[in-house]
């Protein structure tokens, strides 16, 4: 059987992914304590500014769908551009230390200096690109090697992991203010936070569009890349700045939420195939609209109780993930 | 003119696996460099294709330290085809021979009418078109093998590399890849550089031939030169005997045993 893996499906299942994304959009701003249908949505935004819904929709929801869609949007492109450039399927945000990185300097904020927590997102952002550079630095050897990067990644998050578990034992009494940020949540979002990762993920989002071909060329190999003109490793060490970026700008804003940027790129491919020029538009799409959908879920499901976004994102994830996986596989 | 290597030295670790390497080519020539496994033809090749930097010693194209010149114009006139090539995503023909372009398009990396038809001649002359729309991953070895020649022949480069452009090809399409070859260097009058392991094959194809020994350039010249029953045994420890094949006016040898 010969699949057809023409431009149109591509096209047309981009196309499904806007859909999603923007149903996803409306979902999350009209569901809550107070539900409001779409329209109702837009009539509030635009006509009533005095009425309740106004309120709950400008000040509470907008700005926390906002930064639900954009913590997607960073994290799913960081994602992809991690699995192509390091050709393997295991790579994702924490591969290169932006999890350890920015957990450990955000705990260390929280735990030893607490009065300084308003320094946390910047903190974070930090420690994630430090520990970037460092594994980067680490495993530069005539060159960086991707499965070299990956194993120096590995060691030196579990290196700072010890620190974070290590910072836990000695302040126990401090731990319940910092389970928020390991989870990943989203509670309390305002317009500050879509202040603090817009720029990032706007940037993002241009680079990406503009630079496909680079990454379908380096998914070729290394050496097949620098035959055909690509500097290899100036395009790498750029790349992985530009999602050390990504995902550090979300973690800084949600906490550690890394476990999108290893699925939805995987299901992305899955579904549209690993050519960028699909792959990128259709991450961002997809990887908003999950975690759009999944804090509704974390603010519905046990309302008025609410759970961080990060557990419902894995509790329903990782089985959907693994269903789409064997399916697949299945129709290969 | 052409590609000119100067005392190329390169370790691994303590390993020295090339030795003091001096190397010319000349436009419009064949050269294949022969040798017994792990005697440093792959990473000649890396060198020469600046996929490696030796510890000492540079390489030249026309007359300028390939070191000096922006990767992407090295891309418009030299094609490289490795010897180990993995391929981790789910690309179709069209697509992969088509990213042979890709150091001769502009920054918003559109193909043009020019480029396309380009592409599709590369794909003919491989014998690609019917597999055009198929995945590179679900073809069998030869066919692999052609897309990727088929890329390099869209890149339409002066000088082109390859290392072991016959391995996983039968018999039929090691010799149409041959004549391919030749005829692209007599027609465009393209420079190659390629590793064969097949001694006739170099033999009737190259106008010159570089035996590789544990690192070192052992013996260079033309084929006539270098099919010498004492060389192979040096080389290559086995016994044999060179005939003269009438019908390819080359030089063939038939090994006996090992020694
Ligand atoms: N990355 C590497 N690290 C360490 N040693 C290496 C590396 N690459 C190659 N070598 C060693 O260098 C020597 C030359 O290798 P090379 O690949 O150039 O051989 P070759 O002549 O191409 O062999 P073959 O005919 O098997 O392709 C070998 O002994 C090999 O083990
Ligand atoms: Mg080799």
């Amino acid at each position: 059987m010969v699949m057809i893996k023409g431009r149109t499906k591509k096209s047309l299942i981009l196309m499904g992914f806007i859909l999603l994304f923007i149903l996803s959009f409306f979902i999350s701003i009209g569901n809550g304590a107070v539900k409001i249908s779409p329209l109702g949505i837009v009539k509030a935004v635009l006509f009533q500014k005095d009425s309740v819904h106004y309120q709950v929709v400008w000040n509470v929801r907008l700005p926390r769908t906002i930064v639900a869609a954009l913590v997607g949007v960073c994290l799913s492109l960081s994602g992809a551009i991690l699995q192509g450039i390091m050709r393997n399927p295991l790579a994702s945000p924490n591969i290169i230390g932006v999890s350890s990185g920015g957990g450990l300097m955000a705990l260390i904020i929280l735990i030893l200096f607490p009065k300084y927590y308003y320094m946390v997102p910047l903190g974070a952002f930090t420690g994630a690109l430090m520990a970037t550079l460092f594994i980067y630095g680490l495993s530069w050897k005539a060159g960086v090697h991707p499965t070299r990067l990956i194993l120096a990644g590995v060691a030196v998050s579990s290196l700072l992991n010890a620190g974070i578990n290590g910072l836990m034992t000695f302040f126990p009494d401090r731990v319940a203010g910092v389970i928020g940020f390991m989870v990943g949540g989203l509670s309390a979002t305002t317009w500050i936070q879509v202040g603090t990762i817009l720029p990032y993920a706007l940037a993002g989002m241009t680079l990406v569009q503009l630079l496909p071909q680079k990454l379908n060329i380096l998914m070729l190999g290394d050496e097949v890349a620098t035959g055909l003109g690509l500097n290899v490793e100036k395009t790498r060490f750029a790349f992985i700045i530009l999602s050390s970026l990504l995902a550090g700008s979300a973690v800084s804003v949600v906490g550690l939420l890394g476990f999108v940027g290893l699925i939805v790129p995987h299901m992305t491919r899955l579904f549209i195939g690993s050519d960028y020029k699909y792959l990128f538009p259709a991450a961002i799409f997809l990887g908003g609209a999950i975690v759009m959908l999944c804090d509704t879920l974390s603010r519905i499901l046990f309302a008025p109780m609410e759970i961080p976004v990060g557990i419902i994102m894995s509790a329903l994830g990782a089985p959907f993930f693994l269903y789409l996986l064997r399916k697949k596989e299945a129709i290969r | 003119m052409g590609l000119e290597a100067l005392d190329i030295h390169v370790k691994y670790g303590q390993k020295e696996v090339l030795k003091s390497i001096e190397f010319k080519i000349s436009d419009g020539e064949i050269t294949t460099i022969i040798g017994p496994n792990g005697s440093g033809k792959s990473t000649m090749i890396k060198v020469l294709s600046r996929c490696l930097n030796p510890c000492k010693g540079s390489v030249y194209l026309d007359g300028e330290n390939l070191k000096n010149i922006a990767t992407k114009k090295i891309a418009e006139k030299i094609a490289i085809l490795p010897q180990i090539r993995n391929l981790s995503s789910d690309i179709i023909v069209e697509e992969l021979v088509s990213h042979g372009r890709y150091p001769h398009l502009g920054f918003k990396q559109r193909l043009r009418t020019e480029d396309k038809e380009i592409v599709e001649w590369a794909m003919e002359k491989t014998g690609l078109i019917d597999f055009k729309n198929r995945e590179v991953a679900t073809l069998s070895g030869g066919e692999r093998q052609r897309a990727w020649m088929a890329m390099t022949l869209a890149q339409r480069p002066k000088i082109l590399i390859l290392d072991e452009p016959t391995t996983f090809l039968d018999i039929s399409y090691q010799l149409e890849v041959l004549e391919l070859i030749k005829e692209l260097n007599k027609s465009l009058g393209l420079t190659v550089i390629m590793v064969l392991h097949d001694l006739n094959q170099a033999a009737r194809y190259s106008d010159n031939i570089y035996v590789l020994d544990n690192g070192s350039i052992c013996e260079w010249g033309t084929p006539n030169e270098i099919l010498r029953s004492d060389l192979i045994k040096r080389v290559f420890k086995i016994q044999s005997h060179i005939y003269e094949d009438d019908i390819n006016q080359c030089l063939y040898f038939i090994p006996e045993k090992r020694v």
